[in-house]
């Protein structure tokens, strides 16, 4: 299988190869994204093989000089390609029915590129391929990124999506360094043999989780998503967001659980856990003020990374605790949410693409009641949002209800200010799934109901074909997973004995348990459970509703009837993006967002109308474009000094050089 | 071979001889005494490595220990005076750090050398510890004179010295190429010959081989 699944990654980049040539022919683009769709249906069979069938290595016959380019599928690299596989299988299909006639090269070539460099990354067994498979998936995100570089906010988006990218690319390099230590030696099997310890392994730790941590967007690394995400293509988006962010918690779960050996303490794990906290919260938050459908969602997706995250630092406090089974539990939660979000998220973004494409929009003030319009994608959009909100039985609310359990359960680490962080963690994440929740309905409720804001809003037209089947698929996975949370726990359990050794509570096929004799959870009697509820309600309210009804015209707030150039109504009628968000702005905003609210009054007399000005900031970003520039600038002026030198003084500067080397040896050897 | 035997002392003896001719390369104030304390380094240099000839029954060396004297202690000596007075230079040596601090820094840096060498060279030879560190200290000391002097006769001659201390410590290493000494000695006299040709254009162009002069032609300045 691992032999099919390198071949695979040869083949991607071949086609990125010749995706130039066929960029220009009439049916070149739906080859190359039909190849694609083809690839992630590849990867999923690839995922499941290699978490029935057991881990195996392969050397290739070529490699960098030092020896083979080593990779390896073993369970936890097969669980990370099924989320990778069906995000790339359905972002493919979409763009496959999307496409008609020829596409840009610059938006066509990297996209398979990018594929072969994430599944190159999951299946990397020594630093060297892994790095040249995150280089490859981060260089090909950025090119599509800046795909659209007329626009200015495009090139700023790329521009900082390259920062960070680099900057993240230069922690794992040196994340690598400090693990491999003297020998020098980056073959996984060779870097298991010497786990690090106390500093050292705080240093591993801390440069995996910058250098994972900001392609994943844990914060405050987290500012890149919502500029690059609108910035890319929607199949590419639904792909960042579904399917790169799991690479690189992959990456972060590799060298906390595997790498870095079993013996590590257990405060190792409250870093993620808190900056999981962190990016939840503020994820949620700024999804509830963003007014693009895209921007929405990249948040969304900074509040489901960290709640992953969440899960994984828990597994390893567990796991340093000498807790197994809760260990086992965390991490199960961690990685049943990476593949939940995975598919939900693609949906989203596919939802938000086809909105696009349909409404011409991604501004929530410009959509609305596409669900007249656009009926399937609406109804498709509805199980994701819900699955995003963590609704039951859908698939969000199984795994954040195991996190929850996790949560908990965190007590039982003997710790009393691990045990008050964590306290404080749960109520971050229950008001984080809180927010979620607010921030999916607004986002559905703007965009599917109500009146349609906008003329091209009241004409969207919804694709058919393979572009529908793309969002019915996830979707319909999307309840599936939800209502067999317990036959996902099963086939992960090869991934969850790497990681920690022990495996989750057994509770059957229909069932998810925390612990035995604990809490369970039943999908399918909830789901029943709440269609008995509904169909009740509908019921009755069919029964008691009085007969001949009659469909007026909707209430418009008490506002006058509207001109007759709207002929939808008076937009001001019906609440806008921001009015939705303003309370919680006001609530939560002005503390964590730097949110701030103006009100310009007109001196009396004056005709002018009185402007209220409201809108937020979030603090990262503001740093990183105000301060870091600045310093930046200081540091390159004080370096270009050097080039006013004297011959003389440059001499002097290697001589400087040669003596600083040759005290360092002599008090090196003094030691 | 070890302390005590005229093997290795005579092999010390020259190899401080040379460093001490780094020292006094140092302390001249008049161009030309520089050229001839050069030429008399070169002439150590070049006794020293035909002692290691003997001592290591390497009839190599006795190639090096010529190539040494005929380049460093003849050739390139008289070159370097014709130049000085075809070219009527000052005969004073322009120096950027005073006689006194250079010859402390010297001091400083021999003491670096010693403490960097001898821990590094555990459980080798004595004569190639001590060796290394005579090396090192002249490559050091050359490299000192280089940037403490204005003048690109001198600085020349301190990229000379330099690739003494090169040569001294390539010599007191048993079963060294032969072909590594020959490029090292191939690579002074190119080095001497573009310094040459590099002074004499200075010179022409600016009318003095200070090379501080050269900062006013530096292009890209801000």
């Amino acid at each position: 299988m691992l032999t099919a699944l390198a071949l695979l990654v040869g083949l991607l980049a071949a086609l990125g190869a010749v995706a130039v040539p066929l960029a220009g022919r009439p049916s070149g683009a739906r080859l190359v994204f039909g190849a694609t769709a083809l690839a992630g249906l590849g990867l999923v069979a690839g995922g499941v093989a290699g978490l029935l069938d057991g881990p195996s290595a392969l050397n290739l016959p070529f490699g960098p000089p030092w020896g083979p380019a080593r990779l390896a599928l073993d369970p936890l690299s097969a669980w990370f390609l099924l989320p990778l596989g069906l995000s790339v299988g359905c972002a493919g299909l979409f763009a496959f029915g999307g496409a008609h006639g020829p596409v840009a090269p610059r938006e066509l070539a990297p996209w398979p590129v990018f594929v072969a460099g994430m599944v190159l990354t999951i299946l990397a067994a020594d630093g060297f391929t892994l790095l040249l498979g995150f280089e490859a998936m981060s260089v090909a995100s950025w090119a599509l990124v800046a795909h659209d570089h007329a626009q200015a906010e495009n090139r700023r988006a790329a521009r900082m999506y390259l920062g960070f990218a680099g900057f993240g690319g230069l922690c794992l390099v040196l994340a690598f360094g400090v693990l491999a230590g003297g020998a020098g030696d980056v073959a996984f099997a060779a870097l298991r043999d010497t786990p690090p310890e106390g500093a050292r392994a705080a240093a591993v730790l801390a440069l995996v989780l910058a250098g994972a941590g900001s392609k994943a967007g844990i914060a405050p690394l987290h500012v890149w998503l919502p500029l690059a995400h609108p910035a890319a293509p929607s199949h590419v988006s639904a792909v960042m967001s579904g399917a790169m962010t799991k690479v690189a918690l992959y990456v972060l779960a590799r060298f906390a659980f595997d790498l870095m050996g079993p013996a590590q303490p257990f405060w190792l794990g409250a870093p993620l856990i808190a900056l999981g906290a962190a990016s939840a919260v503020i994820g949620a938050l700024r999804a509830n003020l963003e007014e693009d459908t895209k921007v929405l969602l990249a948040c969304s997706t900074i509040e489901n990374i960290g709640l992953i995250a969440m899960g994984l630092g828990l597994a390893l406090a567990f796991r340093g605790a000498d807790l197994p089974a809760l260990a086992a539990l965390a991490a199960a939660a961690a990685l049943l949410h990476t593949l939940n979000h995975a598919v939900f998220k693609t949906l989203l973004f596919l939802v938000a693409g086809e909105v696009l494409h349909g409404a011409l929009s991604r501004r929530l003030d410009r959509l609305g009641g596409l669900i007249h319009r656009m009926p399937v994608t609406a109804w498709a959009a509805l199980a994701g949002v819900a699955a995003a909100a963590s609704l039951p039985p859908l698939s969000g609310f199984a795994s954040e209800w195991l996190l929850l359990q996790a949560l908990l359960a965190a007590w039982r680490v003997g710790d009393i200010a691990f045990q008050m962080g964590v306290a404080a963690a749960t109520a971050l994440a229950a008001l984080a799934a809180a927010l979620a929740a607010a921030a999916m309905v607004r986002f559905w409720g703007l965009v599917f109901l109500g009146r349609s804001r906008t003329p091209r809003a009241a004409g969207a037209e919804e694709s058919t074909g393979a572009a529908q089947y793309a969002l019915l698929l996830p979707a319909g996975l999307t309840v599936l997973l939800g209502l067999l949370p317990g036959v996902m726990l099963d086939l992960a359990e090869p991934a969850l004995r790497l990681m920690v050794g022990s495996t989750a509570p057994q509770a059957g096929w229909f069932a998810i348990g925390a612990a035995e004799g604990g809490a369970r959870y039943w999908p399918v009697p909830v789901a029943l459970l709440v269609a008995g509820a509904v169909g009740l309600a509908v019921w009755v309210v069919r029964r008691r509703a009085p007969a001949g009804v009659v469909v007026g015209p909707a209430w418009d707030c008490g506002f006058i009837t509207a001109p007759p150039h709207f002929p939808f109504g008076d937009p001001a009628g019906q609440p806008s993006a921001a009015g939705f968000g303003q309370p919680l702005r006001r609530m939560l905003g002005a503390g964590l967002l730097g949110a701030h609210e103006r009100v310009t009054m007109p001196a009396p007399g004056e005709t002018r109308a009185a402007v209220l000005q409201a809108g937020f900031a979030d603090p990262v970003l503001s740093a990183l474009e105000g301060p870091v520039p600045r310093w930046r600038d200081a540091v390159a002026a004080q370096a270009e000094r050097l080039r006013g030198l004297s011959i003389r003084q440059c001499l002097g500067l290697t001589f400087g050089a040669v003596v600083l080397m040759l005290a360092l040896l002599a008090w090196l050897g003094a030691h | 071979m070890r302390f005590g035997q005229l093997t290795y002392d005579l092999a010390h003896l020259l190899g401080g001889a040379v460093l001490l001719m780094s020292f006094v390369l140092l302390y001249q104030r008049r161009i030309g005494a520089v050229i001839n304390a050069f030429a008399m380094q070169g002439t150590l240099l070049a006794l020293a490595a035909a002692w290691q000839a003997h001592a290591q029954h390497a009839p190599g060396l006795y190639l090096t220990a010529l190539l040494a004297f005929g380049a460093k202690g003849v050739l390139i000596p008289i070159a370097l005076h014709r130049m000085v007075r075809e070219l009527n230079l000052h005969r004073t040596v322009e120096t950027a750090l005073g006689i006194g601090p250079s010859m402390i820094a010297g001091v400083g840096l021999v003491g670096l050398a010693i403490l960097a060498v001898l821990p590094a060279t555990e459980g080798v030879r004595a004569l190639a510890r001590e060796d290394i560190a005579l090396a090192l200290s002249v490559v050091l000391l050359g490299m000192l004179m280089m940037i403490t002097r204005r003048n690109a006769i001198s600085q020349v001659i301190g990229l000379l010295s330099l690739e003494n201390g090169l040569i001294l410590a390539a010599i007191g290493v048993t079963g060294m190429p032969l072909v590594v000494e020959l490029s090292t000695a191939a690579l002074v006299l190119m080095v001497a010959m573009v310094a040459g040709v590099i002074t004499f254009q200075i010179r022409e162009r600016l009318d003095t081989v200070d090379t501080g002069s050269l900062e006013e032609h530096r292009g890209e300045r801000r």
